[in-house]
């Protein structure tokens, strides 16, 4: 049987994906960014998930505004690299699991999560800069991932609490898929970060550190009523890409155990947030 | 959260200097973000870099959003529908990083909002509602 073994919330800075691509990763501006993610590498080169479920939002790249699915999955064998306006990023294309994507979409829908199947598209850095992250540079990804898109772009994105819901509901189909694969789930994106207008640039380490306090303990219960306007005033307009962590958390189960936490501030405009955890019995 | 669409959306009008990206705006700016989404490919890039105003003329845009393009002013272009992930195709077209063109959009110089940033950045204090000056 499938099992998710562990879940990962990590940034998805495009910057940082630059900084790994152009070699400045040693650079003293960089170097306390990808300190926090030694011991991470280290931990997923023992742990050689086959699969990772990938949460992270697409910026305007395989979507544009024809079409703003709340939730797709992508099911494809593989997903190139898009260029978002400086050329694609030199990393190796991206290889689909699309016998389980499709059971999982599938399971899904009869769960009553109307998921969008994606066939075909290219990923941004949304997906590419959490698996520069982990693995570094190699020739080919040494995992399979399934692409899982959230709009968090035009409003209203989902609730958190139906991001958490969809994390169960993702758990229950893994579980029943008959194939003996090691499945983590990662969640991506954040922490506060605002990119527009006049308040642009806003950080907020309190409340970082409190929610990666309350991803790290059991229950979910306060994680799960986090509003959207909360998202906004406290972490940013970007930083309500938050939502995205907790489907990667209702996946784990109600308990876990905390393995690994990183916070740094900045990297660009952004809080780099980092968590490993693991579903506790 | 409420599951008002009217309360949910009034709520984002009391956050000081934020553009919430709504229907309303999505709507309004669509051609604007249809436009920079064509900066995508190497093509368009270089048809847009010959000759701005003549590719922004082949767009149903408004005059006032052509403008705005031209100007490079971020926060206008905010106002009148634009959104920052689409627009990271101009600004990067043009060379630019997220933080020097977000810094425009702040009234610091690209050195100013830097520092700021290195210093642990801008402080959610006094900027998380207009209503009740927290």
């Amino acid at each position: 049987m499938a099992r998710i073994t562990a879940g990962l919330t990590t940034s998805h800075i495009p910057a940082i994906g630059a900084a790994i691509d152009n070699g400045k990763a040693a650079e003293p501006y960089w170097q306390p960014v990808f300190a926090g993610y030694e011991w991470s590498k280290q931990w997923i080169a023992r742990e050689k998930p086959d699969v990772v479920i990938l949460v992270y939002n697409d910026h305007a790249s395989a979507f544009d505004m024809k079409i703003i699915p709340t939730f797709a999955i992508g099911c494809a064998d593989r997903f190139g690299i898009c260029d978002e306006g400086w050329g694609p990023r030199p990393v190796p294309d991206v290889e689909g699991h699309a016998d389980l994507a499709w059971h999982i979409a599938q399971s899904l829908i009869l769960d009553e999560f109307d998921m969008t199947i994606i066939n075909e598209m290219d990923v941004d850095h949304g997906l590419t800069v959490p698996l520069s992250l982990l693995f570094g540079q190699p020739e080919a990804w040494p995992v399979k991932v399934i692409p899982l898109a959230v709009n968090v772009v035009t409003y209203p994105p989902p609730s958190g609490n139906r991001c958490w819901l969809l994390g169960e509901a993702i758990a229950r189909a893994v579980e029943s898929f008959p194939e003996d694969l090691n499945v983590q789930v990662w969640g991506t994106g954040g922490m506060s970060h605002q990119l527009q207008g006049p308040r642009a640039g806003l950080i907020n380490p309190e409340w970082d550190n409190r929610f990666l306090d309350l991803m790290s303990e059991d229950d979910g219960e306060a994680l799960r009523a986090i509003s959207h306007i909360e998202y906004l005033r406290e972490t940013g307009s970007e930083g309500i890409e938050m939502v995205m962590w907790l489907i990667m958390r209702g996946a784990l189960g109600r308990k876990v155990r905390p393995l690994h936490r990183h916070y740094h501030v900045p990297a660009s405009n952004t809080a780099v947030g980092h968590l490993v955890l693991e579903p506790a019995a | 959260m409420s599951t008002d669409i009217h309360t949910y959306l009034a709520e984002f009008d009391d956050i000081p200097g934020t553009r919430v990206y709504t229907a309303k705006r999505a709507r309004k700016g669509y051609w604007m973000n249809q436009f920079a989404m064509s900066l995508m490919k190497a093509e368009n890039r270089e048809r847009w870099k010959v000759d701005e105003r003549a590719y922004l003329d082949e767009w149903p845009m408004t005059e006032e959003q052509r403008q705005a393009i031209l100007d490079r002013d971020y926060n206008r272009m905010l106002d009148l529908g634009a959104n920052i992930y689409f627009l990271a195709k101009v600004f990067s077209t043009d060379g630019l990083s997220f933080v020097q063109a977000v810094s425009t959009m702040t009234g610091m110089s690209v050195d100013e909002y830097q520092a700021m940033m290195l210093a642990g950045g801008r402080s959610p204090e006094g900027v998380r509602s207009i209503k009740e000056k927290r």
